[in-house]
């Protein structure tokens, strides 16, 4: 299983990785492990406001249900809309081809209450 | 918590082992998708042990299943395997089951491994027909060999010319062991069941045999989460999810093992007064068009009503569609109609359709 240590985790399992003032959000490694065959994803393009912790959609696998939690305050500004029709992605490549939605944030310092990937790794038990 | 004789198989591949019925069991290997695929269009392989395995043996032993199954057992001949029902008096379902005529006065029930105990003792209290019954569940290793090119994987290792029609069943050796071997399943396609006894090593040596032959097919293994995807396709009952105690074999749809006429069993006289007053409910198949995922538990509803619940669903790996099997209000169970199941406060719209859902 693989971590990188450039990105950000949270504790439900999502990982952010910022470029500027956009964070790229996905799940991680254990994540789609856990879930299982991911087949769609559901976001919530409607929402505006997004507090640190809220519901932005879920992933609906074969064996069950998940929300994905926003590691960051803001507003979406990208939808992964190759996820439409190749879910899969979030298996094969959680980190990269397999990211979730882009996130415009609007107070950069909640990064610091996230994890790395040492953490991260000692929260899985890996 | 109980291990079968080829756990240690399923470590080795890395399979995802979960609790289930007091059984560490797989299920899954490697993605549930693939392995679901691999028996609908090759072959597979699923450890299924922790199933129970009962045998009813004396004089009166087909009177004692006659009486205890809903099905018609005078129907059958050794060789000759049945699926059938036992009922409460009050009309509920103590376990779907499969009935095996091996002689005159021998049979073997094989019981959802999460009711053994229970259908054991239901058994035993409703036994006035002094027959002997014995629960070999534990002695018993099953293996599933399923798909279209599972004949001509064991063929290869089978002492005897796999010829069996759909559910009939033979004494053979696989891989040197002698078995019990059928032509029965819970995924749709031609498959074979195989019942053996012995240790680990005896079950590795069948497994790896198995495996052997069938490398020229890309034979997989596959575990319990892909078995419920194909069993739902086919709209193949799971017992505690489709049917409980609290349904009956009517509303199940499962009238056509429901042989009323065939003399007294128990609960004849519940099902006889169910019938003549109607159906309430029914349990009926749904397929859906939209992304949406529907799962047990979920409601169901029509005119903004409550009309039901999903007791199943997944999207169907085959047809990338939505299906569910759930029951629902007897005045919208008709093929065609459009009903709705609420995710998360948001409605999807299935059609009510004939199961199964993929035709086989």
């Amino acid at each position: 299983m693989n971590f990188p240590d450039n990105i950000k985790y949270t504790k439900d399992h999502e990982w952010i990785s910022v470029q500027g003032k956009i964070g790229t959000i996905g799940v991680t490694d254990y994540a789609q492990g856990e879930l299982g065959d991911v087949v769609f994803i559901d976001i919530d393009s409607n929402k505006t406001d997004i507090k640190l912790g809220d519901s932005v959609g879920t992933i609906e696998a074969v064996k069950t249900v998940s929300d994905i939690y926003s590691p960051c305050s803001g507003k979406i500004v990208e939808i992964n809309k190759e996820l439409q029709t190749r879910p899969e992605l979030v298996n094969t490549d959680p980190y990269n081809s397999g990211w979730i939605v882009k996130i415009e944030m609007s107070d950069p310092a909640e990064l610091d209450s996230l994890l790395d990937s040492k953490a991260y790794k000692s929260l899985i038990g890996k | 918590m109980k291990k079968t004789t080829l756990f240690n198989i399923h470590e080795k591949l890395g399979a995802k082992l979960v609790e289930f019925a007091g059984y560490l069991m797989p299920i899954q290997y490697s993605s549930i998708i693939a392995e679901h695929k691999s028996v609908r269009n090759s072959v597979g392989v699923f450890d299924v042990s922790h199933m129970g395995e009962i045998f009813v043996t004396g004089e009166k032993a087909q009177d004692f299943v006659q009486y205890i199954t809903v099905n018609d057992a005078s129907k059958l001949f050794p060789g000759r395997v049945q699926y059938s029902a036992m009922c409460y008096n009050d009309a509920g379902i103590v376990d779907d089951l499969l009935v095996y005529k091996i002689s005159d006065d021998k049979f073997l029930l094989v019981v959802n491994a999460s009711n053994i105990e229970k259908d054991f003792s239901w058994m035993n209290e409703n036994n006035k027909f002094g027959v002997s019954l014995e629960n070999k569940s534990d002695e018993y290793s099953l293996v599933a060999v399923q798909g279209p090119n599972s004949n001509k994987v064991l063929q290869k290792i089978c002492n005897k010319d796999l010829n069996l029609e759909y559910y009939h069943f033979f004494n053979a050796k696989i891989a040197d062991v002698e078995m019990i071997l059928s032509r029965t399943g819970y995924t749709g396609e031609l498959g074979y069941e195989l019942y053996f006894k012995g240790d680990e090593k005896i079950a590795e040596q069948v497994w790896y045999k198995i495996f052997e032959a069938g490398k020229e097919f890309n034979i997989q293994p596959v575990g319990l989460a892909a078995r419920d995807s194909l069993r739902l396709e086919m709209g193949f009952m799971l017992y505690g999810n489709d049917i409980d105690k609290t349904t009956n074999p009517l509303e199940a749809g499962l009238g056509w093992i429901t042989k009323l006429n065939k003399g007294s069993f128990l609960g004849r006289e519940m099902l006889l007064k169910i019938k003549a007053e109607g159906l309430k409910r029914k349990l009926v198949g749904m397929l859906g068009h939209d992304k949406s995922f529907p799962r047990h538990g979920y409601e169901i509803k029509a005119d903004n009503k409550n009309i039901g619940e999903i007791t199943s669903g997944t999207i169907s790996p085959v047809l990338e569609r939505p299906i569910a099997m759930g029951y629902v209000d007897i005045s919208h169970a008709s093929e065609g109609n459009e009903v709705n199941f609420v995710v998360r406060g948001k409605e999807s719209s299935v059609n009510i359709v004939k199961l199964p859902f993929i035709k086989k």
